[in-house]
């Protein structure tokens, strides 16, 4: 069993589109959306979802007001500035504020403040036409992204080990930090989607080191690679001094969107020039993993 | 006055409205980038006087001399940072949130705090416009106390604009919080609508007043704004899809240079904006 990421540091450069077309060209998969806090990938894929689980993860602090003597401990150990001071000098905890650290428990005389776990969200086991998927919604604003990545992906392991699947495609969030480390951890390779914008170079550039840095095999596709064809040529320079592969190249073209209000992939959509560019990127992915 | 410029979905043109708001407001600006896992908003300005700054946290360190392996530090710990083995206590750096607990609860003082880096900080003025950088480092995973180290720059007697990082999650509300109003980028599309109403329900439960930036409007044969509108939200603005402004965007060009019109438009909003952030403030 192979695990494939696709990532793109930058937002919006047609990483989930992409998951969702590659899906067709993989017969024995499993599909994971790690972009846990602002998941589309199911909007293509209309899972019907078998089973719910609740993300509990961490605690919120809440001061019990009948036995607050307000002597403002917990005000001054807080490191989050979580505690604030209502208009009559009555302390309460801002639950967003709130970073879960417990300091304000243990230190509290009166034993007036309550501790409980928080449900930082759901996730959900899925069936969709391409296969088993796991997928989730963390809570508005919630803390813990790369916990709940950990999560899905370690049950996603778990349906493939089970079911014998080939291969867990996984759709990744954008950025460097926690829920990304988390995407990365134990993939087999990581497919970096860029596009020839500055800011995209930039950032691939980011997620490329970080790859880099976790020891892991990683790709670059270039989306949109027509809309500059200078700059593609300068991430195709780049990549080379990083040794790192092309496996791919995307015209830009709005059939993307078009098949997206279809609740389509555009190669469920199209049989366009696009549509052969993502299948050859399919057909060099499995080459490199298998 | 802070204003937040957000959007769920990435790469909906956050960047582009809020480098252009720097450049068509009254200068003094300052334009403080929180996108701090992959800031991009010094492509668009010429940042030759930079100055740099490290970002720390602290993480405690341990005398193992006056340390009687009594485990309490760990105990305290929520964030599993600490372990007590055998004969020493372990410190997982990359684990601690730095609360201070550990420190707090050692009853030999044995544990310090000690600097670790985990970003830095870029900040250069060019034409009245002070851009501030957060970076975080790469194979670090926290980037709110990141976000935290940028807004300490926030000025109150002049327009702030904070380019906030994608998603809905902690980075969000970190780099939302405080704002006096949250402008939402999203594009015209079903995934643009759908992580731009889990950005709505999120900066709601913050309590701040917000509008929208529809982008790249006409992209999809099914506008969104209608939904928008039917949903009561505040529209400030409606731009079209234009293959000039993603040129003019790739090579690090502005949107007002492509669309000179948006300037007054931007300028008009912020003005309005600011009228009612006046009046919520007088009527507190
Ligand atoms: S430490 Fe306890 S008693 Fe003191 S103000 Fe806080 S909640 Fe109230
Ligand atoms: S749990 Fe930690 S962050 Fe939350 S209020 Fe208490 S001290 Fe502050
Ligand atoms: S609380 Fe202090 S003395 Fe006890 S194990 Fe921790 S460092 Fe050592
Ligand atoms: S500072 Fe807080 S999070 Fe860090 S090790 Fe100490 S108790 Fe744990």
């Amino acid at each position: 069993m192979k695990q494939i990421l696709i990532v793109s540091g930058k937002g919006g450069t047609g990483k989930t589109s992409i998951t969702a077309s590659l899906a067709s060209y993989f017969e024995s998969l499993v599909l994971v959306d790690c972009d846990v806090d602002a998941s589309d990938l199911y909007l293509i894929l209309k899972p019907e979802v078998q089973q719910t689980f609740d993300f509990i993860s961490g605690h919120t602090a809440h001061i019990l007001q009948k036995d607050c003597t307000q002597c403002s401990m917990c005000l001054n150990v807080c490191k989050f500035d979580a505690v604030k001071v209502g208009n009559k000098g009555t302390l309460c905890i801002d639950a967003i504020d709130c970073e879960g650290c417990g300091v304000c428990i243990w230190m509290c005389p009166q034993k007036a403040i309550e501790f409980p776990e928080s449900l930082c969200g759901q996730w959900f086991f899925s069936n969709t036409r391409h296969g088993p998927m796991v997928h989730a919604k963390l809570a508005i604003g919630a803390e813990n992204s790369g916990k709940l990545v950990s999560e899905i992906r370690g049950y996603a392991t778990k349906i493939a080990k089970n079911q014998k699947k080939d291969i867990i495609l996984i759709d990744g969030p954008p950025g460097i930090g926690c829920p990304v480390i988390a995407s990365l951890t134990g993939v087999d390779c990581v497919v970096v989607v860029t596009e020839p914008t500055l800011s995209a170079i930039h950032d691939m550039e980011r997620i490329i080191a970080l790859a880099k840095h976790f020891g892991i095999s990683t790709y670059v596709c270039i989306n949109k690679s027509d809309i500059n064809e200078e700059l593609t040529q300068t991430i195709k320079k780049r990549i080379k001094v990083l040794d790192v592969e092309l496996v791919g190249e995307i015209p830009y073209d709005t059939a993307f969107t078009r098949a997206q209000v279809q609740k389509k992939s555009i190669v469920e959509y199209s049989n366009g020039k696009t549509t052969q560019c993502i299948e050859e990127l399919a057909q060099k992915l499995m080459s490199k993993i298998i | 006055m802070i204003i937040a410029v957000a959007s769920g979905k990435g790469g909906t043109g956050k960047t582009t409205i809020s480098t252009a708001l720097a450049e068509a407001l009254e200068k003094p600006v300052q334009l403080l980038d929180c996108d701090v896992e992959e800031p991009n908003a010094h492509i668009f300005f010429n940042t030759e006087n930079e100055t740099k700054e490290n970002v720390y946290v602290k993480v405690p360190q341990i005398a193992k001399n006056s340390c009687t392996l009594c485990g309490r530090c760990a105990q305290i710990c929520e964030f599993n940072a600490l372990a007590v083995i055998k004969e020493q206590v372990m410190v997982f750096d990359e684990l601690c949130h730095s609360c201070g607990g550990c420190k707090l609860v050692c009853p030999e003082k044995a544990i310090s705090e000690v600097d670790m880096q985990i970003g830095k900080l870029k900040r250069s003025t060019t034409d009245g416009i002070t851009l501030i950088q957060g970076e975080l480092d790469v194979g670090r995973a926290m980037s709110p106390p990141v976000i935290r180290a940028v807004k300490k720059h926030i000025k109150s007697k002049i327009i702030n604009i904070i380019d906030c990082p994608p998603g809905n999650a902690c980075p969000l509300v970190t780099a939302v919080s405080n704002a006096d109003y949250v402008i939402l980028v999203t594009e015209d599309s079903l995934f643009g609508l759908n992580d731009l109403l889990i950005s709505i329900d999120t900066i709601k439960k913050m309590n701040i007043p917000m509008g929208v930036i529809v982008n790249r409007c006409g992209i999809s044969e099914k506008s969104i704004t209608e939904h928008l509108r039917k949903k009561k939200i505040d529209i400030l603005l409606e731009i079209p899809e234009n293959i000039g402004i993603a040129k003019a965007y790739s090579n690090g060009g502005s949107i007002l240079s492509v669309v000179p019109s948006l300037k007054n438009q931007l300028v008009q909003i912020i003005a309005e904006i600011s009228r009612g952030v006046y009046e919520a403030n007088t009527h507190r």
